[in-house]
């Protein structure tokens, strides 16, 4: 697999100079401090001015990364004693979306998320982490426990989409997300959703209408894929660059536009270059949400709700 | 008039003849059925309330004739008919695309919302357009939306909302997109607090609209073959890499699937409407 993505690539070409540099200096016992040294600068340098000017483009790349961690890592990670829940009780268990209970810091939660797989085998099981209709009911089976018995809710973000297909259609896939908006949008419990890397369309708002709406910097969220918006606006899918610019599917666009709640930064060149930390910004997040939403008294929470999402597209004229 | 006796094809329509009428009838008069390829009087494809008179099929109609298929005579009080999006996004040739729409249907967004009274009941009216960017939700159409839903809400009206809708706005990005969770937020409003919603699913009904306030109505209605589904067929047929059915997201499709209550001709809708607006005002003997 390649180690970097196209615009990493003088990032990683410099790195290379400098390991040479290195080994030589310490084979031919030549002083090369110097030189080691100005590169280093340069390379500081170079990385600060590539990630810090990231385009929409780099970072739906950034996104997208395969070995970028999912879902399943960060609940691994953060919460203890995860008990993974199966099935819609109607039609089957469906493995692109996963549900259960857990314990947050002795705080128990409910978790749902959509899971990507980490090689071909098991996206081919997860179905690229794009939902069918049951996985949206079983989605929605949990959120109503776990307003039963009183537990904030934990969404994952992380899909290209609901999955467009023959039986998906037949059992009610635009039924199914919009059973969902309509529950979430009373359920008695604070929820939050994290975009850990593709928020797409209604496939990810199936399990995102929540309290907050938390984005790793560099994942997306956009109503359409780059691709897909190329390819209708101007015929034309290689033209994916700037419709990701158009778009506005950064988390800074996001934020800006008042329609996610904070960004949670991520590591330079992304979650997948260290998910220590990444992970420790994640839980960070968290828990400052879970706080707040907590303090909230609950027709205040559910009020709030409405006045969040009342707002997006409110017209002033 | 009887359907079956136009599929039978007994009675004698003033369809013209194809070459005939392209060479005498100034353009304007006449209308050809897309499906069937036969023409028209104009007067007579309006007055058939644009169902061809030979085949049956269904064709788009404008919210404003909609409208006034529907209502009482002078009894439509229009809500929000100013609101205007302002392409929060800078989205490049969105607002030539939004002018040119504009000025061809004398809409400013693709919906008109309002309340009428329809064979005198009392209904809040939502129904959005398909000949303004393909009926697409952004911005306006979630907010004209919510706020039919909320003034039917206070004032204890029923709601009758006619989809047909391409999906999304792509132009206003997550604006777009979140208007499903404002209108399904809406609509839940709304049901909580007793309201009555009928949603008529028209052609094409598809996308963030299928998935937001059209599928979570107490009645689902919709019209003979209107398309209606989530997913678009090209997509779902290079996804699946095999050939869908004709019938693959039709509303008869849909009735099959248990998805929508009854399949309703556009001759028949104004009654059945009524027949069901009754039911919900109409106490018993007993009251
Ligand atoms: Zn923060
Ligand atoms: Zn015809």
């Amino acid at each position: 697999m390649k180690q970097f993505l196209d615009f990493e690539k003088p990032i990683f070409e410099l790195k290379d100079k400098i390991t040479e540099l290195k080994q030589m200096a310490e084979d031919s016992e030549l002083d090369l401090a110097e030189d080691i040294h100005r590169l280093e600068t340069r390379l500081v340098n170079l990385e600060e001015n590539i990630y810090q000017h990231l385009s929409a483009w780099d970072r739906v790349q950034i996104a997208r990364h395969p070995e970028r961690p999912t879902a399943l890592d960060y609940i691994d990670h953060l919460f203890t004693d995860f008990i993974e829940l199966h099935g819609d009780r109607l039609f089957r268990d469906d493995p692109a979306i996963i549900t259960g209970i857990a314990s947050y810091k002795g705080q128990p939660v409910t978790v749902i998320a959509q899971q990507r797989g980490k090689n071909t085998k098991e996206n081919i099981y997860r179905n690229f982490a794009s939902a069918h209709p049951e996985g949206y009911r079983k989605a929605l089976r949990q959120m109503k426990l776990a307003e039963k018995f009183n537990r904030p809710i934990i969404s994952f973000i992380d899909t290209k989409g609901a999955h467009p297909g023959k039986g998906a259609e037949e059992r009610g896939q635009g039924e199914a997300i919009a059973r969902n908006l309509k529950e979430m949008a009373q359920l008695r419990v604070p929820s939050l959703s994290i975009v850990i890397g593709e928020g797409g369309s209604g496939g990810a708002l199936g399990i995102g209408l929540t309290d907050q709406i938390y984005m790793l910097e560099n994942s997306i969220y956009s109503v359409i894929s780059p691709e897909g918006a190329a390819s209708i606006l101007w015929k034309d899918a290689t033209k994916a660059k700037e419709a990701a610019q158009s778009l506005k599917l950064n988390a800074k666009d996001l934020k800006q536009l008042d329609i996610i709640d904070d960004i949670i930064p991520e590591p330079k060149g992304g979650a997948h270059r260290d998910f220590q930390m990444q992970a420790a910004y994640l839980d960070v997040h968290i828990k400052k949400s879970i706080k707040y939403l907590q303090s909230l008294p609950l027709e205040q929470l559910i009020e709030r709700r409405w006045q969040k999402y009342k707002k997006i597209g409110e017209i002033q004229n | 008039m009887p359907l079956k006796r136009i599929f039978k094809n007994k009675r004698k329509y003033a369809a013209l003849p194809t070459e005939k009428a392209k060479q005498d009838i100034p353009e304007g008069l006449v209308e050809k059925c897309q499906q069937c390829s036969k023409i028209f009087y104009e007067k007579e494809w309006k007055n058939n309330l644009h169902v061809c008179p030979s085949c049956g099929t269904h064709h788009k109609m404008t919210a404003r004739e909609r409208i006034a298929s529907l209502i009482d005579e002078g009894s439509f009080q229009e809500w929000d008919a100013e609101l205007k999006t302002t392409n929060p996004l800078n989205f490049p040739e969105y607002e030539q695309k939004l002018i040119q729409d504009q000025e061809k249907t004398g809409l400013n967004d693709a919906i008109v919302t309002g309340r009428g009274k329809i064979n005198k009941n009392d209904v809040v009216l939502v129904v959005m357009d398909p000949f303004f960017r393909m009926a697409s939700m952004g911005g306006v159409v979630g907010e004209k939306i919510a706020r039919a839903l909320e003034r039917a809400k206070d004032s204890q009206l029923p709601v009758i909302i006619f989809t047909a809708s391409g999906g999304a706005r792509m132009q206003e990005g997550m604006i777009s997109l979140m208007q499903m969770a404002k209108t399904a937020m809406a609509v839940d409003r709304f049901d909580q607090a007793g309201g009555c919603l009928i949603v008529v699913m028209t052609n094409p009904t598809t996308g963030g609209v299928t998935a937001s306030f059209a599928s979570i109505g107490d009645y689902h209605f919709a019209e003979p073959n209107a398309l209606i589904g989530f997913a678009g067929r090209r997509i779902i047929e290079q996804t699946i890499r095999e050939k869908l059915p004709d019938d693959f997201q039709t509303a008869e499709f849909q009735l099959e699937q248990g998805q929508i209550d009854r399949i309703v001709k556009r001759s028949e809708l104004k009654q059945l409407l009524t027949t069901v607006l009754d039911l919900h005002t109409v106490g018993g003997d007993h009251s």
